[in-house]
């Protein structure tokens, strides 16, 4: 660990970047993650890296693709409405089982919506962004010091299961500024992985980067194996963080901004009394479900904290399997919830029981 | 005896699914004919474009990446940055090149980025059967302008050399065919120029080949290459546009 | 003296070859068809072939080699 620094968290992220050893960035400009950009643009070409601005988030992210078919670390950062451009390149991406990191600084939607933060991609991201059956990694930071090391973490858990990975962050998580200790520096890459496109040195047959499949039964088999090594990530690395769960009858679930004024407003309920706790996912796919399960037979009812409509609420209902109510504090289109409104409705469901 | 003429070595022995006189294959064995001979088959990298040639990647022998519709401009530009000392080349179709992609090939010309981009031009989408293309010409019955390709409302074909030329980055941009052996042997000049600007770091080149589709213009692959005389060099005339190694 | 040799299962019978031949001694066969159902190209006269290797520049798939 390196000495604590000030940093703004699109800043931690790119400078986290560059320490696990990413030196390809490619992005296009939007608010609110344009200092990622900025920062990357001063900083690549003094070390030997690649910073392009491209001619469109679709161009960003299939440059990204092309770094990522040489086997070499890259990445794009966007915000919701580039994402969405972004997607059928992340479609292809997870096709030919290419690791890369997407950053998705959150803003309202649909369409262009706003600028300010939100969590609106939720289901984007959970889901697979694209057309086909896939995931993609989707790590959610609550601070600036998370923004560093879920960016290094999604870099190697990407290279782990060769599949993409999104850091899903929200505006205020972006402009925020608080002291964070960088990582490391990460080891020199290795020699490319064996399957890279990298040139055959006139010594083995050709590697070929691709998600065509024309056979159905081939694609389908390679569907499946894609799958099983999903099945390994949902088992082994989903991270979240329990707070005052020990003897809570209530289960704040929240993640990104909103956990944190979820906090503010369980330490405010556990004053007035009020039995209340918080699994914070960090990791959104794959989704914390043993502890939300585990939780099920120990609270009387959950309560989502969230910047969409609730689209968490359904992975907390499947996790749980329906043995509990799942209620949902939400403000949408750029709007917070303040600690006092989250307060409001742990009070409320305090007062329905399960 | 000595051999003077056999497949090159940098294509591998997949059986090209073309139809019967296409000439995407006399453009491959091209490519594969100039990387053989600038001996730089274990350092080139290939980027396949969707379309006809979508399969290109089982057909050369160099490692090869499949893009998507339009953008492998872009992902040669990733593998370029990525792999500076390597040779990457994209072979793109033109509802690829010229309609998905246009926005990834004027950018990546007006960059410079320094890499060769073969682009065949048969007036036609050829995989999907046989629909307009950008390329198309005014008049042409398509799939998709049954009536004919009518300005009113489809608009005029697309001229990519000329396009890119009221660029400045581009090193070189040429227009070629290879509908008889003479026109063949300058296409296969032209592609070689292509390789070895790359080599020697000159910036982007693309060749435009003026090419037939037998299958999808519903003539026999003789009658084509004959349309390409009649038809198509009127509308896209064969020469050098940019060539900075001459200015 | 030269010696073209043909690899008939790769051949379409798209007859390029036959047009490009300045000697008019290449013909698609009247008698075989290949596995894919191609009339495949016939050297007709052989001992007037030049060795110019029209037929395989060309030829779309490859299907000529040429020695001299």
């Amino acid at each position: 660990m390196q000495e604590k620094v000030l940093m703004k968290g699109n800043e931690a992220i790119a400078e986290a970047a560059i320490l696990a050893g990413c030196r390809h960035y490619f992005g296009y400009p939007i608010t609110p993650q344009t200092e990622v950009a900025a920062y990357m643009a001063k900083k690549m070409p003094k070390i030997g890296g690649t910073f392009l601005q491209a001619e469109s988030e679709i161009a960003a992210i299939n440059m990204v693709y092309g770094v990522a078919s040489t086997g070499k670390l890259s990445m794009t950062s966007s915000s919701s409405p580039g994402i969405s451009l972004k997607c059928e390149g992340i479609s292809y991406l997870a096709g030919a089982d290419l690791p890369a990191l997407i950053v998705n600084v959150q803003r309202g939607g649909p369409g262009l919506g706003g600028i300010q933060p939100s969590q609106s991609d939720y289901f984007l991201a959970t889901r697979g962004p694209g057309h086909g059956d896939f995931h993609v990694l989707v790590l959610a930071p609550a601070s600036v010091q998370e923004m560093a090391d879920l960016t290094g973490l999604a870099f190697k858990l990407a290279r782990k299961y060769r599949m993409p990975a999104m850091l899903l962050a929200d505006g205020t998580m972006g402009q925020m500024m608080e002291p964070v200790c960088l990582p490391d520096p990460a080891e020199a890459e290795e020699k490319a992985p064996d399957w890279a496109a990298v040139g055959t040195g006139c010594a083995r047959v050709h590697n070929i980067i691709n998600s065509l499949e024309l056979s159905p039964a081939v694609l389908e088999q390679k569907n499946i194996e894609r799958y099983e090594r999903y099945a390994i990530a949902e088992k082994e690395e989903p991270r979240w963080e329990e707070f005052m769960m020990e003897d809570a009858e209530i289960c704040v679930v929240s993640y990104g901004i909103t956990a944190r004024v979820s906090r503010n407003a369980i330490v405010e309920a556990r004053k007035k009394g009020i039995k209340v706790g918080m699994i914070r996912p960090i990791t959104l796919w794959p989704f914390p479900k043993a502890p939300l399960l585990k939780a099920a037979d120990q609270v009387k009812s959950f309560l989502c904290v969230e910047l969409n409509m609730g689209q968490m609420t359904e992975d907390v209902e499947l996790a749980i399997r329906c043995k509990k109510p799942v209620g949902l504090c939400s403000r949408v289109g750029g709007m917070i919830p303040t600690p006092a409104e989250v307060l409001a409705k742990i009070e409320k469901a305090n007062e329905e029981g399960g | 005896m000595t051999t003077v003429f056999d497949k090159p070595k940098s294509l591998t022995d997949a059986v090209f699914h073309y139809c019967p006189g296409c000439t995407h294959g006399i453009v491959h064995r091209l490519v594969a004919e100039t990387i053989d001979e600038l001996g730089i088959e274990g350092k080139t990298i290939g980027i396949a474009p969707v379309g006809c040639s979508v399969l290109a990647y089982n057909y050369f022998a160099c490692d090869m990446i499949e893009a998507s519709h339009g953008r492998a401009p872009a992902v040669a530009t990733g593998v370029k940055r990525a792999m500076p000392d390597n040779i990457v080349f994209t072979y793109q179709g033109d509802g690829d090149l010229a309609s998905i992609g246009l926005c990834e090939t004027v950018s990546t010309a007006a960059r410079g980025e320094n890499v060769t981009v073969i682009f065949i031009n048969n007036a036609i989408y050829g995989m999907t059967g046989g629909q307009m293309a950008p390329t198309s010409l005014l008049g042409q019955v398509t799939q998709t302008s049954p009536y004919g390709r009518d300005p009113k409302t489809q608009g005029y074909p697309i001229k990519i050399c000329e396009l890119l030329a009221t660029l400045d980055a581009p090193a070189y941009l040429a227009r070629v065919t290879v509908n008889n052996v003479k026109n063949v042997r300058n296409a296969k000049k032209a592609i070689k120029k292509a390789f070895q600007n790359q080599i020697e770091g000159k910036g982007f080149s693309l060749v435009e080949v003026v090419s037939s589709c037998p299958t999808n213009w519903g003539m026999t692959p003789q009658k084509a290459l004959e349309w390409i005389d009649e038809k198509m060099l009127p509308q896209y005339p064969l020469g050098v546009y940019r060539d900075k190694g001459e200015e | 003296m030269a010696k073209l040799t043909f690899k008939e299962e790769l051949c379409k019978g798209c007859g390029l070859c036959v047009n490009a031949c300045p000697k008019g001694i290449l013909a698609l066969s009247k008698t075989k068809l290949n596995q894919k159902g191609h009339s495949p190209v016939e050297l007709t006269q052989p001992e007037e072939c030049i060795g110019c290797a029209s037929c395989a520049i060309m030829c779309p798939d490859c299907v000529i080699k040429v020695e001299r």
